[in-house]
């Protein structure tokens, strides 16, 4: 396989790993704040 | 004399490429109702860009100089500046977002997240076919579902294939209904597809819908800072819909604005359509690689059910993975369909929906880290 070519798949598998972790991460963080809200609302309103 | 036959004379083959290229556009907007109101404009484009010295686009003229073209103007002011039209749009759809089924059943932002593992592996697929990095990164975002974060990649990226990038996404967000089926039977079995789930959502109230917003901006912005125009844009759509003081504003935003910008981004996108550009061997492998993205999306939602099925006493049917794609609301509506299609008393749609909803925030997420990576 061409150098350039294997060079590229190398950094691709490298975005992938890090950009499906940093969705993750940034999705997980939004969720939890989210669970936390919606309890803190509900506790207030009842 | 010549005049009258020059234009005719001078049309190359891949500019009647084009024209058919426009036809077939055109067709599959008004026969088949796919995404009509980006597909005709973008076909009708496609055909404006590619006559002989179209007067759409700058030209030399003798004895006047260069002339500026109306379509070359708009995409140069509307996208090439500053990403405007997308992220002007992205204002509409978050005003047109009711985030009610995703607040309500938080589990449902997971879907979001896994349902993006199509982007990459399509640019891990596309420096295999030879891309360079940033062109296989602009591709890759096809895996978003999303026009305007497509658009608004390739263009900051400055890839030499926004046209086929742009056709590809809205095509295939119009063939969802198609495309996910297919992927989903492939990857379930009818006992999986059948699996129940009752919906039983939290009470939101609206301080959580006015602070949601304002808090995902910060989020994703903090860590992915190339994605604040993108979330940004989107959350304030969002902001004005649910603050309950801007309803004309929000009401604006979902139809006067999203419909204006909407006329505009079609046949400004036009402009990449060109033929030298678009009629490429590349085309045809950005066509298929932008088929494979929105496959490895869904089957990486139903996959990541799966997973979770094996930690959880309470089991997910996969299907309402595959809606975490951000083709809103076609995916929430496929699952549904096929839901009922395997349990005539299950409704996933509500499920679905939230899923489906998580799949817009992620996917502009997705396209912020992805720029994140190369500035």
């Amino acid at each position: 396989m061409n150098p350039e070519v294997m060079a590229n798949f190398m950094e691709a598998l490298g975005i992938m790993g890090k950009g499906m972790l940093g969705i993750f991460v940034v999705i997980v963080v939004i969720a939890v704040l989210v669970y936390l809200l919606t309890k803190i609302s509900s506790r207030k309103s009842s | 004399m010549e005049f009258l036959w020059e234009g005719l004379l001078s049309i190359t083959w891949q500019q009647a490429v084009m024209y058919v290229v426009g036809a077939v556009l055109i067709w599959l907007a008004i026969k088949k109702d796919y995404e009509p109101s980006l597909l005709l404009p973008m076909g009708f484009g496609a055909i404006l860009v590619n006559l002989p010295s179209s007067g759409v686009l700058n030209q030399v003229m003798e004895g006047v100089g260069e002339t500026h073209g109306i379509i070359q103007w708009l995409f140069e002011i509307g996208i090439e500046a500053s990403e405007a039209f997308p992220l002007l749009l992205f204002i509409g759809i978050g005003a047109m977002i009711d985030f009610g089924p995703l607040l309500s059943n938080p589990k449902m932002f997971l879907f979001g997240a896994a349902a993006q593992f199509g982007i990459f592996m399509t640019i891990a697929l596309a420096t295999l076919l030879g891309f360079d990095i940033k062109d296989a990164a602009s591709i890759g975002i096809i895996g978003a579902a999303d026009g305007p974060t497509s658009i608004l990649v390739s263009q900051v990226l400055k890839s030499n294939y926004i046209g086929p990038i742009a056709v590809a996404a809205y095509s295939y967000m119009a063939l969802v209904p198609i495309i996910q089926p297919l992927a989903i039977k492939a990857v379930t079995t009818k006992k999986e597809r059948a699996i129940k789930m009752d919906y039983r959502p939290n009470a939101v109230t609206k301080t959580t819908r006015i602070l949601f917003p304002i808090m995902v901006t910060f989020v994703a912005g903090l860590v992915a800072p190339a994605s604040v125009s993108l979330v940004g844009f989107l959350m304030f759509g969002n902001l004005i819909r649910e603050c309950g003081v801007l309803n004309r504003l929000s009401e604006t935003a979902q139809n006067d604005l999203a419909n204006l910008i909407t006329l505009l981004l079609g046949i400004t996108i036009s402009f990449s359509m060109r033929a030298d550009q678009f009629v490429t061997v590349q085309t045809i492998m950005i066509m298929a690689l932008g088929l494979v993205a929105f496959v490895f999306d869904t089957v990486a939602g139903v996959f990541f059910a799966k997973i979770l099925n094996l930690f959880s006493r309470t089991k997910i049917n996969p299907m309402v993975g595959a809606a975490g794609i951000s083709a809103f609301p076609m995916s929430a509506r496929v699952v549904e369909k096929m839901g009922i299609a395997a349990n005539n008393q299950n409704h996933l749609l509500m499920h679905a929906v939230g899923a489906n909803v998580s799949g817009q925030i992620a996917s502009a997420v997705a396209g912020g880290i992805v720029l994140g990576f190369f500035m």
